[in-house]
């Protein structure tokens, strides 16, 4: 499966944006709603360069929370120094009791003249909020606050 | 969109769902709007507004406003009252990620006849001198200390560092600054995300609009002239809130809770999104202090855009913001939880009120209302969709019975998803300018999104509103020009 694996959904939530987003793996799952998040507000992702780099470390003992961790911490870098990041790398394991993360993110800064965007994300909803595993694969369904 | 099956109608305008709607319920819930409005009203509103009815300390009802629509935890337009002598509960999802999102109204003694040859320039600079769109950073460079100070301070800190006027202080909910903001109680991400975007709009349904009032929008004269309004005149509203600072505080706190609701406090919810803890509760107290940093910081952020705004008329239309007459009405928030006194079945009780997407509206002679407005009524400010308009209200007493509580703005009727594949921003663009209606934007899907006809009519909600009492209708603005987030 591709890592852009998700979709938009036109008739769950009227103000925010609500998404689906698929992988066969955690990791795939994870990057289909990373990018989910950040397309929300970059109509063309392909146009981000990957020209600064960001480590993501991240640890929760629930798996969807992990999950709501990452999306958030793209939104934070957003914010806190204007980066648009995009997951390159990502492994996801579990050690007694907890998940861990270990991502690496590129991106740059939004640049008026090459990205067109669309709406600022302001955070991540736990309304119906929700990472199960599928047949054969997982799948994630989220809510962002825009 | 359909009647839930036991909604009752109470009176014109009052729907009630009863307590055994819901297993769990505590009060019954109750929607305000008229027949029509409750007709299109989401399903979900009914579905949340009576989740909200199940949460410790909740007073009288569970109550969703005409505007209402699908939030996440509470509804947009939720208002819910938590007795704190009761175990009642600090919820974020009853606030909303965007703390002290809210509205200011500021008048000018300019009119629509000075102001239309120039309207185009007028909305260009204020484009360039309010920035707003995807994580954009504001003119004001401040250290992480200085930005402490501020959201300690709120309004007040801006004034005092001349950005502002007194006056505007008075004009401003709890004078700009909510009392019991202590810093310590923010994270270090949400100071991060936060300190550098004071005077930025943000985006989705933030804007700032330059608008006129006409006679036939008038609606009571008396309250107008008051208000220092008459036809022709022109003013300017706008819409935005506590930017990335209170999105992080909102997350961090829902976290926390979501970590000690169950295990600490055996409570538990029906949506993991209206996550709380008792307000008596060292969590409840440092989230309660914490959203108040995030109000004062949005009552600055809205404090330096009318600085802005001062600067961009007094070199459009050359002369001094003083002499332009560009003089505040009053700056009301929309998403907060405050600590207030209400007589409920005769007794006072002191009840946590949480607005969602609700504005606070007091009836005359109350004691926060300025000097100025004591017996008009508190002024209460709807923003519309950026095509149809907006309302100027005041607050009644029959207002008692939502704890003083009315409408926010239109509540949105059809997804953003939905609306970007039926318009496209420049199109649209175009297409209100030919209507008179000049419009700039940071992102033209986002343009396209906010669309009128995405939007419950205006009018209905603020007739709605009168209906049931909760408020008066000062005027409806139309709108002249609009910087979109």
């Amino acid at each position: 499966m591709s890592s852009s694996a998700y979709r938009y959904l036109d008739d769950v939530a009227t103000a925010d944006i609500a998404f689906e987003a698929e992988g066969d793996s955690l990791e795939e799952v994870f990057v289909a709603a990373a990018e989910a998040t950040m397309n929300v507000m970059i109509e063309d992702l392909s146009a981000l360069s990957p020209s600064q780099g960001r480590t993501i470390d991240l640890e929760n003992t629930e798996l969807d929370m992990l999950l709501f961790d990452l999306l958030q911490e793209l939104i934070y870098y957003k914010d806190a120094e204007q980066l648009l990041l995009r997951i390159t790398d990502i492994s996801v394991a579990e050690r007694e009791g907890a998940y861990l993360l270990r991502a690496r993110a590129a991106g740059e800064k939004l640049d008026l003249h090459r990205h067109e965007q669309r709406v600022d994300v302001k955070a991540v909803t736990l309304h119906r909020f929700s990472l199960k595993r599928t047949g054969d694969g997982w799948k994630a369904f989220v809510i962002l606050d825009v | 969109m359909s009647m839930p099956e036991g909604l009752k109608r109470i009176s014109e305008t009052v729907w009630e769902l009863p307590v055994s709607y819901k297993a769990g319920m505590r009060v019954p819930a109750r929607v305000y709007g008229t027949e029509k409005l409750i007709k299109e009203m989401d399903d979900a509103v009914y579905d949340q507004v009576t989740n909200v009815a199940t949460l410790p300390g909740v007073t009288k009802y569970a109550l969703c406003m005409p505007d209402g629509h699908f939030g996440y935890g509470f509804p947009i337009g939720g208002v819910a009252a938590m007795d704190i002598e009761k175990g009642g509960v600090i919820s974020p999802g009853g606030i909303g990620f965007d703390i002290n999102c809210g509205m200011r109204l500021v008048k000018t003694d300019l009119t629509l006849k000075e102001v239309q040859p120039r309207l185009k320039d007028l909305v260009d600079q204020l484009y360039a001198a309010v920035p707003s769109g995807v994580g954009s950073t504001g003119f004001l460079k401040l250290s992480k200390q200085e930005f402490r100070a501020v959201i300690e301070q709120g309004a007040g800190w801006c004034v005092r560092n001349g950005y502002g006027w007194n006056e505007d202080l008075e004009l401003t909910e709890d004078w700009g600054c909510t009392k019991g903001a202590d810093a310590s109680t923010v994270s270090e991400k949400a100071i991060a995300r936060g300190f550098n975007q004071i005077g930025t709009l943000g985006s989705g349904n933030h804007y700032l609009e330059v608008q006129v009032v006409h006679e036939r929008n008038i609606f009571d004269e008396s309250l107008c002239r008051a208000f220092g309004l008459a036809p022709g005149q022109v003013v300017v509203m706008f819409h935005c809130g506590s930017r990335g600072f209170g999105h992080q505080v909102a997350t961090d706190y829902l976290q926390t809770f979501l970590k000690v609701m169950e295990t600490k406090y055996a409570i538990r919810v029906p949506d993991r999104e209206l996550a709380c803890a008792p307000f008596d509760s060292p969590e409840g107290r440092d989230y309660f202090s914490a959203m108040k940093c995030a109000l004062n910081m949005s009552f600055a952020n809205r404090q330096v855009i009318l600085h802005r705004v001062r600067e961009v008329f007094s070199r459009v239309f050359k002369g001094s913001a003083e002499k332009l007459g560009v003089r505040m009405i009053y700056d009301i928030a929309h998403n907060t939880a405050k600590l207030e006194k209400h007589l409920v079945d005769g007794k006072e009780r002191s009840l946590l009120v949480h607005r969602k997407g609700a504005t606070r509206a007091f009836g005359p002679g109350m004691e926060e209302i300025p000097e100025r407005y004591k017996k008009l009524g508190q002024p209460v400010i709807i923003g519309g969709s950026m095509e149809t308009g907006s309302y100027l209200l005041v607050g009644t007493e029959k207002g008692r019975e939502t704890f003083f509580s009315t409408p926010h703005g239109s509540g949105r009727t059809m997804s953003r998803t939905a609306a970007r594949k039926q318009w496209r921003g420049r199109e649209l663009q175009r297409e209100m300018e030919g209507r008179g209606i000049y419009v700039r934007t940071a992102s033209w899907s986002g343009l396209a999104e906010e669309a009128g006809a995405a939007y419950k009519n205006i009018d209905e909600v603020a007739e709605a509103a009168e209906l049931a009492g909760i408020a008066r209708r000062v005027v409806r603005f139309a709108p002249l020009g609009n910087v979109k987030g």
